[in-house]
């Protein structure tokens, strides 16, 4: 098969996954349960690398704005530029990144293995849907928890430049405070919580199907974890581009 | 030797003369490989089917396809009298109540207890805690393994992980059970005891079977021994011809996708085809 049929052929199998998924939506049991374990460990499991991720993406922009904000006499808007770039942008797809790397390749693998031990189809011929008991609650916990964590990822990188800001270049905390304030609009929050639902979505679905379709034995799990980390990167990567002209679209260009 | 309480199976409204199962004229191939080709057999009812076939042979597809889990490219598949090459996922899901699956390596849930994975579809459909400790309970009776309740399967010996299986699969009273190489990679002793098993639910429940192997002692047990119970509940095997005594067991043998060989254990060894020859004697 060329490159594009097989594109095509992935993207229907992902279509049929989340009609599946769906269509389980309305039917009993809804698996709970296991939406919550899955929340617990996406969730609470990343937050530490996710704060850490905004942390220091917060110092880094303040560390390199600030000398180009100084050369024009803007330094009073240090923060501002730092809410506007993380909340928009930074935030949202750092952390969809992190959980890429970290939640996406631990669905697809746990799935991959049990492909190849055939758990799954043991789970089939027990009489039970492997797209509602595995991939739903999965999908779910993520769309879930990836906003929370953005916000907490924004949060940090807010903390991590005021810092710099203050002690390396002696802005006054107040002055960061208040530009922050100016520079955050509703627009800015409402689409920094959009994007991380929609990446949420798109690493559940691609990592549950990655998994879900390993072949070939112990190899195959390690190429699927593999694929489903760079596809679902790189969907976030390209998804963030076409979110951001859409939230444009609606709430108008406002920047500066 | 095991106690074992009568298992009552539901009574099927089904007359006897349906095969429990039947395939007609069944082809299969992935991507341009041909896998299975126009393969035609039934399986009656109460009777254990052994497979044998070399690895790659089509073997575990052909039990895959029992249980919908692929569907054939041409053929039809007859579960109790029943076309399954069409149905929908509900239809299927219907259907494999009635179908027991012992896997390869057991293919235990690894994040379970041996409690929760046999307890598996009967959680599954909302049955209540009591009734399912009971049937758990009983199951792991029946395979002996009552002192591992509460392990996790990472613990087990891999005898004990297909036994576990077997409870699992029993669960619910299937009335055809399918072994897919139960016994491969165990020790002679517990590979015997897998074997007892699959002659008990034959002659004591009147399961319908199909059993693939390719070690020969399985063939020889199941093809030679009956069970009987005395009157306190104990099994005994019994060779046959200790009694005069029919035993309710068929060979077939694959190769490549085609069905080679379909008969009884006397045919086959009588056989002349030089591959089976070799398969039986090993040279
Ligand atoms: N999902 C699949 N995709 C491609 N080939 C497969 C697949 N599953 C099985 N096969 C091939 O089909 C053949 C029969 O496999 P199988 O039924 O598992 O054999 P066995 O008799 O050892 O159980 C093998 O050659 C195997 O490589
Ligand atoms: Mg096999």
């Amino acid at each position: 098969m060329n490159p594009f049929s097989r594109f095509l052929v992935e993207l229907q199998d992902i279509s049929f996954l989340f009609w599946r998924m769906l269509r389980g939506l309305r039917k009993q049991p809804r698996y709970f349960d296991e939406m919550i374990r899955q929340m617990d460990s996406i969730g609470v499991g990343s937050l530490a690398i996710v704060s850490l991720t905004g942390f220091f993406t917060g110092c880094v922009l303040i560390l390199q704005a600030y000398p180009t904000l100084e050369y024009y006499g803007a330094q009073s808007s240090a923060g501002q530029s730092v809410a506007i770039t993380l909340i928009r942008e930074l935030g949202p797809v750092l952390c969809a990144l992190m959980v890429a790397g970290r939640v996406g390749s631990a669905i697809s693998a746990e799935l991959g293995s049990m492909v190849v031990s055939q758990q799954i189809d043991a789970m089939r011929a027990l009489g039970t849907s492997p797209a509602r008991k595995l991939v739903t609650p999965r999908v779910i916990a993520l769309v879930v928890t990836l906003p929370l964590l953005t916000v907490a990822a924004d949060v940090f990188g807010l903390i991590g430049g005021g810092i710099i800001a203050r002690y390396l270049y002696a802005l006054d905390a107040n002055t960061y405070i208040t530009s922050l304030r100016a520079g955050i609009t509703i627009q800015d929050i409402i689409g920094g919580v959009i994007k991380p639902l929609a990446f949420g979505f798109i690493i559940g679905l691609i990592s549950c199907h990655k998994g879900l379709t390993t072949q070939g034995g112990t190899v195959g799990v390690g190429k699927s974890t593999t694929d489903a980390v760079v596809l679902s990167s790189i969907t976030v990567i390209i998804a963030d581009f076409f979110l951001s002209k859409v939230l444009q679209g609606f709430f108008g260009n406002t920047l500066f | 030797m095991f106690e074992t309480e009568t298992i009552s199976r539901q009574q099927s409204p089904i007359s006897p003369i349906v095969p429990a199962i039947e395939f007609r004229d069944v082809d299969l191939a992935f991507d341009d490989r041909v896998i299975l080709d126009a393969i035609n057999f039934t399986v009656r009812r109460g009777e254990t089917k052994i497979v044998l076939g070399g690895s790659g042979s089509g073997k575990s597809t052909i039990i895959k396809l029992i249980l919908g889990l692929l569907r054939p490219d041409a053929g039809t598949v007859l579960v109790d009298g029943e076309d399954i090459t069409n149905a929908d996922e509900q239809e299927l899901t219907e259907m494999r109540k009635k179908i027991g699956m012992v896997f390869q390596e057991g293919a235990l849930f690894d994040s379970l207890s041996v409690y929760d994975n046999v307890a598996y579809r009967l959680a599954e459909e909302g049955i209540d805690d009591d009734e399912i400790e009971h049937e758990v309970i009983r199951m792991l009776r029946f395979v002996d393994l009552e002192d591992a309740i509460d392990k996790m399967p990472i613990e087990l010996s891999g005898g004990m992980r297909r036994r576990v299986g077997i409870a699992r699969a029993l669960v619910g009273s299937p009335s055809i059970v399918l072994f897919d190489e139960p016994t491969a990679g165990l020790d002679p002793p517990t590979a015997r005891t897998i074997c007892e098993l699959a002659i008990k639910l034959r002659d004591l429940e009147g399961v319908s079977s199909i059993f693939v192997t390719h070690e020969m002692n399985n063939l020889k047990y199941l093809s030679s021994e009956y069970a009987i119970v005395d009157g306190e509940g104990q099994v005994f095997f019994e060779q046959e011809g200790d009694k005069l005594c029919i035993i309710n067991t068929k060979v077939m043998m694959i190769k490549q996708g085609n069905i080679i060989f379909d008969g009884t254990d006397e045919e086959l060894k009588l056989s002349k085809d030089p591959y089976i020859h070799r398969f039986i004697t090993g040279r």
